[in-house]
């Protein structure tokens, strides 16, 4: 049970939260507190048993996860928070690309990590180890961060006003595309040792994300991996992504990365 | 995997009707699936009744009403059905789309008593 709006969180908990602070900030959530026992027949104000009858509702599914997600933009709205959701498979590099990139930046922005991982600690742990705030979302059973989640793990890690926050999903080109947490942009990573069509298998991740970042290209003469034809598969499922290719081993095409993110982050001073 | 998710929320909505529109028992649901959306049926259908079980939807039957993915086409300029966000027009072959219709994940409507 979570104590400030009483949700229960099921699997998912949030690590790194050791002792009690004070949350000032008003990260209100909108819940409904259903009363099960109104539900019951002998406490049902209709008086007599209810006969069929047909309801419209013409709702989202994911409309409680969209308003959460909107409460969470706003708050970044607010705090000057430029937010970005890194999805991508697993092994695609996204920890040492995010830990790389942390390194090159932290002198210049202020920068925390939500970090997501069905199991253990051990990214941000990682993360934590460059210097920079970070907490660890364990979903357990789920396959995705949801924005309700982020909600809670922003008032843990509290990210300083004007910064900028990585939430680093949980390895899966399938699910965390339906789920929007309030970022401003999704960034997806693809790695040359992966099939290049990927974009075109998973298509709703590639057409979630903003951006692609092609990562571990050093290792492009050792693999049979097309670059053009890579690049033309994403921008079928999405014309407007945009495209970086980079290596955080070598640090081959970093600079332009980070120039998009500090480009991107003033922008999101202005509000 | 999300579509446990998603039944989730279905199970959110309900309840939060039954209170404001003041039904006990959801008998049927009705949900509109674009075919672009992220969602399969199969693995939804599944998800539905495990998650209803013990609440107002139990042994619910549900309706998915599948939606064809529809784009706008800047190459030829034409509206047109596709199947898989990565399809190009099937009229000149490009990929310069745009999706307008096939993405929705909705509940449409409930019989209830």
């Amino acid at each position: 049970m979570c104590i400030d709006c009483g949700c229960n969180a099921g699997d998912a908990k949030i690590v790194g939260h050791s002792h009690d602070h004070d949350h000032d900030h008003a990260h209100s959530h909108d819940h409904e507190h259903h009363h099960e026992n109104r539900l019951s027949p002998a406490h049902a104000h209709a008086p007599t048993i209810n006969p069929a009858r047909m309801v419209k509702i013409e709702q989202d599914i994911l409309g409680k996860n969209n308003q959460y997600a909107q409460v969470n933009r706003e708050y970044f709205r607010q705090h000057k928070i430029f937010t970005l959701n890194l999805v991508s498979s697993p092994g695609s590099g996204k920890t040492s690309l995010l830990t790389k990139t942390i390194e090159l930046l932290k002198a210049e922005l202020s920068i925390s990590v939500i970090e997501g991982d069905q199991q253990t600690s051990n990214d941000a742990e990682r993360i934590r180890a460059t210097g920079v705030k970070a907490v660890q979302i364990n979903t357990g059973k789920g396959c995705h961060l949801d924005a309700h989640g982020i909600g809670h793990a922003i008032e843990t890690l509290a990210p300083e006003d004007n910064s900028l926050l990585f939430i680093e999903n949980v390895g899966n080109l399938v699910c965390p595309s339906a789920f929007d947490l309030g970022e401003a942009h999704k960034v997806v990573i693809l790695s040359v040792t992966e099939g290049e069509d990927k974009p075109l298998k998973y298509p709703d991740m590639f057409a979630a994300a903003d951006i692609m970042l092609l990562n571990k290209i050093d290792l492009l003469p050792h693999v049979d991996f097309d670059v053009t034809q890579c690049i033309e598969y994403a921008r079928r499922v999405n014309p407007r992504i945009k495209v970086l290719q980079v290596s955080a081993r070598t640090g081959e095409g970093l600079a332009l990365w980070l120039q998009w993110l500090k480009a991107s982050h003033s922008v999101a001073l202005i509000g | 995997m999300h579509e446990m998710s998603l039944c989730e929320g279905i199970l959110d909505v309900l309840q939060q009707q039954a209170e404001q529109q003041q039904f006990v028992r959801v008998k049927t649901v009705w949900l509109e699936i674009g075919k672009l959306s992220s969602v399969e049926p199969d693995a939804l259908r599944f998800g539905f009744d495990v998650v209803m079980k013990g609440s107002l939807a139990e042994s619910a039957t549900l309706e998915i009403i599948e939606v064809d993915g529809q784009a706008w086409c800047f190459a030829c300029q034409q509206q047109i059905i596709i199947e898989h966000r990565y399809d190009g027009c099937p009229l000149c072959g490009a990929y310069q789309l745009q999706i307008n219709d096939g993405e929705q994940m909705r509940i449409k409507e409930l019989e209830v008593a």
